[in-house]
């Protein structure tokens, strides 16, 4: 492979890759507040 | 790879928050989320139930010729010639027509799909699509990173990687490649045509929906990613053995998945397991995909019929499968299928999309309402940033998606089929269905359908088992059932 699609390949690795995982974590700190007995819409 | 990345973040991702909060904040299937946005747009919302109805129509065929290569892989049944093998002796499509001649080798699996959805459909989205995907989507996912490896070790695997990651600068000032992008990116995250709208409904009104947005958003580029490192490495073998550029190898989804990879599967050591795996993932995706389109339709009759979950779904999936087996069993399914997938791709998804972006943002001025929404529970808060996207950045890159496709298609008949083809399942229908939609939004909701505005005990900001706020709010969490 060449540097150029090594260092895009890497970029976008981290982009994505990396965006999820901040993404989890973000969630994991502050979602989650429902009760989960809650009555919710009938699935 | 530069313009998939600036699609994702800029239009992607905002859009995805878009239907989320048109759905989570109106608690309604798609129609009637819109009709409680406003009365007057509900017809967007049965556009978009036309669209998913369609789709499942044509969506389950796929996956019935993925169930019939599945065991094809087993002892590679497509011999020498993939390409042969499948529009010859497999689909045994002949001339262009409509023709009533069953091809019983597509009958039969499309038809065991078909009862396998009806199934799943009757138990409901937590036991029927959840459970599917507690179970599957790791499998899916481990078989498919096991693919992954095994082509990243094929000879010319380098090559077909250059091929997807060597930025090619000139191309940023290539329109139809921006056009490209967009249109993956909102394909894939299957937004703007109700999927996203009906799911949200069923979230618990106190969840981060921001978040969990952005979990989706990311984790399906991130499953993009890997399959495409692990196509594009295929390509580059292919390319080596048959001596051939790699972007003179590469062709699109049906071509890609029922030729190339059957090609490669010959090639490639273990070939059978590898195959089974594809075609047995491929199976399994795509019933998710086909569950999540017919769940718009069946929550959108169930909404407005006031009827339990069982008789919508026969309903919506009987008249739905009996069209597909009657279009796609025949030796002309493959024609039909595939002009209905382009026009209703181009012209359905992205004009509704396209349609109901704009009316939110600029009729409506709905978006600083839908952001506070989101904000009361979400994190990262969303704000100016996200409104300018949503109501700029990306109907920009709809319509320009839209215009190239639409520029190709009045120049040349697509793919050279005849005009009656083209009007009756490309142009007709793709003008049919939003026509069809607001008429069907002047049939009345059924008593006591809450419509204007969210419906009461719905406010995320409520805390948790509020004292009733009136006789309203008795019982009436979702309001809709």
């Amino acid at each position: 492979m060449s540097a150029s699609a090594i260092v895009m390949m890497l970029v976008a690795m981290l982009v994505i890759w990396g965006g999820l995982g901040l993404a989890v974590v973000s969630l994991i700190r502050h979602g989650a507040v429902e009760d989960r007995a809650e009555h919710r819409r009938d699935l | 790879m530069v313009p998939y990345l600036v699609a994702l973040l800029t239009a992607g991702i905002p859009f995805l928050l878009l239907d989320y909060a048109i759905g989570h904040r109106h608690r309604g299937s798609a129609p009637l989320s819109f009709a409680r946005l406003r009365r007057g747009i509900e017809g967007l919302g049965w556009w978009q139930v036309g669209i998913c109805a369609v789709i499942a129509v044509y969506y389950a065929a796929v996956i019935a010729w993925a169930v019939r290569y599945t065991f094809f892989s087993l002892d590679e049944a497509w011999g020498e010639d993939p390409e042969g093998f499948f529009f010859g002796e497999f689909l045994q499509a002949g001339d262009v027509e409509i023709t009533t001649d069953v091809v019983v080798g597509v009958l039969v699996p499309l038809l065991v799909v078909w009862l396998a959805v009806l199934a799943i459909m009757a138990l409901g989205v937590q036991r029927g699509i959840g459970a599917t995907s507690v179970v599957f989507i790791p499998v899916l996912v481990l078989a498919f990173a096991a693919l992954v490896v095994q082509a990243l070790f094929l000879d010319g695997a380098g090559e077909g990687l250059d091929a997807l990651f060597t930025p090619d600068w000139s191309a940023l000032s290539s329109a139809s490649v921006w056009a490209a992008a967009f249109g993956q990116i909102f394909f894939s995250l299957s937004i703007g045509f109700g999927i996203m709208i009906t799911y949200a409904s069923y979230v618990g009104r106190r969840e981060d929906m921001i978040g969990s947005g952005l979990v989706v958003g990311f984790s399906n580029s991130g499953f993009e990613l890997l399959a495409g490192i692990g196509v594009f490495a295929a390509l580059g073998f292919m390319a080596q053995t048959g001596g051939v550029p790699v972007d003179e190898v590469a062709s699109d989804g049906i071509g890609l998945a029922f030729i190339a990879f059957p090609t490669i599967i010959s090639e490639a050591p273990a070939g059978a397991l590898i195959g089974v795996l594809f075609f047995g993932s491929l199976v399994i995706a795509g019933i998710t995909s086909l569950v999540s389109v017919l769940e718009v339709v069946i929550s959108a009759v169930r909404d407005k019929l006031d009827t339990g979950r069982l008789t919508a779904t026969l309903v919506v999936t009987v008249p739905v499968a009996v069209i597909s087996l009657v279009l796609f069993s025949t030796t002309s399914g493959i024609y039909v299928l595939d002009v209905v997938d382009h026009f209703v791709n181009q012209y359905g998804i992205l004009v509704v999309a396209l349609v109901s972006m704009l009316v939110v943002a600029w009729v409506l001025r709905s978006l600083t309402d839908l952001s506070g929404h989101l904000n009361v529970h979400g994190r990262p808060r969303i704000g100016a940033g996200w409104r300018v996207l949503v109501s700029l950045v990306a109907p920009v890159g709809l319509a320009l998606v839209l215009g190239f496709a639409l520029k190709d298609d009045l120049e040349a008949a697509y793919e050279g089929y005849p005009d009656w083809l083209l009007l009756v399942f490309g142009w007709g229908l793709v003008v049919v269905l939003p026509v069809v939609g607001f008429l069907v939004a002047r049939l009345p909701w059924r008593a006591g359908t809450h419509l204007d505005g969210p419906p009461p005990g719905s406010d995320p900001a409520a805390p948790l088992h509020a004292p009733a706020g009136g006789p309203a709010d008795a019982g009436s969490e979702g309001g809709t059932r």
